[in-house]
């Protein structure tokens, strides 16, 4: 079941929490809202389940207007970030939960449970208390619990957002699989980039109760629409510069910018991801700049490097390989020449 | 171990002096014993110095004091449920909702707490007596409250009305409405969200409020004087009853009827400090649900 969002705004107090914000996911699809927090990723999610009420806009499930229904009666599954499992029933009566409210038959629960617990690997656990189960055991609870009466719309609040690391990557690798097998439209919320774009198909970048880009995580990251994704992306140095007559000035790097031919000077940005700068220990032609080695970390898989450049009054990032690193044998102190491979100019808007 | 035994230490360096903690624990020790061990121990050895024939003679001999025993077994209880579903539909209210006037609710529950018993028991003559309020009216249909069994119920009831209420907020606000939301989201009727997810969470908290309150019910003096006119055999409870042989001189009946409700007392006592170990018990692990999230 496809889901459609149009034109919802909501408001807490002063607080603009979602403006105009449009949206649609396709049935079978698996889709990340990534933002920072209070950037309206939530307040979204709980508007689809309808756990929140818009306060203007629409809320489509399929062709069918959901804005004024019920969280009952959406008939949606909701995993909610602190899990919120029926701490006095166990493992087996948490997920019959869906199925008992909506009088099922005993041997009809009884099946459809079991099978839902091996689905979530956790058989043998069946008469424990959630009291009695580690965090990922309780996750996948409240997963198998919101899948139980066969739903056509799955909403994931921070799902990951309260194990630690090791389960974390576990279990989202596994949510994937989960998806890939059972198809079921599923919105997930989260803060974290590496998470949103290793489980989901398309990512929606949410900022100050609006979306600043929709696409899959490659796109994304491959043409970030604009600085802030740029920004909220991570691993980025940027320079200030102007563009003018085609031509993009940062220093004295110089790059061809064809989208803007104006013969006014215009300031700009420019955002350089920490691996495609190059580091170079003598000239070799290319418009660079100089600077000095002020750390070095040799962290894995690549080697962290910071350098300062003096005439600018920036500090970069830049990420080298172990062979690269190994080949130019840099130390703290050295001074060396910095060249972008690749960069994203952003002209500012006239507001600013 | 390391830390346990740093945080020893530490609990160690924040205490005060050996002797301040001994004198503290020692005048605390004496007044209880003073003001309650002792009275309630000269209870039982009064109610027993006759030996047990005279004790049960005494408390099933005289019909007036039978009387007693039983209308409190019929004020009581009706008291009790009534306060069951107010104190229920308030704390729900205050602990799920916020709506204008929630302050107000909640310091107006604690009223019957700060007020004297015997202006509740005034306030009702006003309002019911035959020259009260509703008096004419009453009269006019032939309904007694006032001396009669509904005044008791009454005066009963505003007096333990806070009792509930009071031990189910907190425990409602702990606990949050997480649950109650998710049940909700997986599509429970409200019926089924109160008996299948409210009602096990609170159950604790509940059976301990209205063991408290029956014990409060059950030795109401003050409002219950005031509108029960004293009529021995008809409106007299258990501590009217109490209050009526003491001033006849009968002190062996006066402690007899006395000692039921100093064991009444004990035995909620008992009750209530075992609910509370389990209510508290449920706040911690949900508390530690929420804060190790993520541990094993």
């Amino acid at each position: 079941m496809s889901i459609t969002v149009k034109n919802v705004t909501k408001r807490f107090g002063g607080f603009v929490a979602l403006d105009d914000v449009s949206l649609e996911v396709p049935a079978g699809e698996l889709l990340a809202l990534l933002g920072p927090s209070g950037s309206g990723k939530t307040t979204l999610l709980r508007i689809i389940s309808g756990l929140e009420t818009a306060d203007g806009g629409t809320v489509y499930y399929q062709d069918e207007d959901v804005t004024d229904a019920a969280v009952r009666e959406r008939n949606v599954g909701f995993v909610f970030q602190h899990y919120a499992l029926f701490r006095h029933m166990n493992v087996f009566d948490n997920v019959a939960f869906g199925l008992r409210v909506r009088n099922r038959s005993r041997s009809e629960i009884k099946n459809r449970v079991h099978e839902l617990i091996r689905l979530v690997q956790l058989e043998g656990l069946e008469r424990s208390l959630p009291s009695q189960l580690s965090g990922g055991q309780r996750q996948r609870v409240a997963l198998a619990r919101a899948l139980a009466a066969q739903l056509k719309v799955l909403l994931l609040d921070e799902p990951f957002g309260a194990l630690d690391a090791k389960v974390r990557t576990e279990l989202r690798q596994w949510l994937r699989r989960l998806h890939d097998e059972l198809h079921v439209t599923s919105v997930f919320v989260t803060h974290d980039q590496e998470e949103a774009f290793e489980v989901s198909d398309r990512v929606v970048i949410m900022n100050k109760g609006k979306i600043e880009q929709i696409g899959s995580p490659a796109e994304i990251f491959e043409r970030p629409a604009n600085p802030f994704v740029m920004d909220f992306l991570g691993n980025v140095n940027v320079f200030h510069g102007s563009v003018q007559s085609g031509r993009a000035t940062l220093g004295n790097i110089e790059v061809a910018y064809p989208e803007y031919m104006g013969s006014q000077s215009r300031t700009a940005m420019a955002f350089v991801r920490s691996h495609e700068l190059e580091i170079l220990t003598s000239k070799n032609g290319r418009p660079s700049l100089e600077a000095k080695v002020t750390h070095v970390n040799p962290a894995r898989p690549v080697v962290k490097v910071r350098v300062y450049s003096e005439a600018f009054g920036v500090v970069l990032n830049v990420d080298l390989s172990w062979e690269r690193f190994n080949e130019l044998k840099l130390n703290a102190g050295d001074t060396v020449y910095v060249s972008p491979r690749q960069m994203r100019v952003f002209v500012q808007d006239y507001a600013i | 171990m390391a830390e346990q035994t740093l945080r020893r230490v530490s609990r160690r360096a924040h205490e005060d002096p050996t002797w301040v903690k001994w004198t503290l624990i020692s005048i605390a020790l004496t007044i209880m014993t003073l003001l309650v061990v002792v009275p309630l121990v000269d209870v039982f050895v009064e109610a027993f110095a006759a030996g047990i024939g005279t004790y049960w003679q005494n408390l099933t001999g005289d019909p007036d004091t039978r009387h007693s025993i039983l209308l409190t077994l019929m004020v009581a209880p009706v008291a009790v449920a009534l306060n069951l579903v107010f104190g229920l539909a308030a704390a729900w209210a205050i602990a799920r909702f916020k709506f204008p006037g929630r302050a107000f609710l909640t310091a107006l529950i604690d009223l019957p707490i700060t007020v004297s018993p015997v202006v509740v028991g005034l306030f009702l003559l006003l309002l019911f007596g035959l020259q009260g309020f509703f008096g004419p009216w009453l009269r006019e249909h032939d309904i007694h409250i006032v001396f009669a069994y509904p005044g008791l119920v009454m005066a009963t009831c505003f007096v333990t009305f806070p009792v509930v209420a009071r031990e189910l907020i907190p425990l409602m606000e702990a606990l949050g409405a997480e649950e109650e939301i998710a049940a909700v989201s997986l599509g429970a009727k409200p019926l089924q969200l109160w008996r299948m997810i409210t009602l096990p969470n609170i159950k604790w908290g509940l059976l301990y409020g209205v063991i408290l309150c029956n014990a409060r019910a059950m030795g109401e003096f003050g409002a219950v004087f005031v509108v029960s006119g004293h009529i021995a055999g008809k409106t007299d409870t258990m501590p009217l009853r109490i209050e009526k042989l003491f001033q006849e001189y009968n002190l062996p009946g006066s402690f007899a009827v006395a000692s039921v409700l100093a064991l009444l007392a004990l035995v909620t006592l008992l009750v209530k400090t075992t609910l509370e170990w389990r209510t508290r018990r449920e706040i911690e692990e949900h508390k530690r649900m929420l804060t190790l999230g993520g541990e094993a």
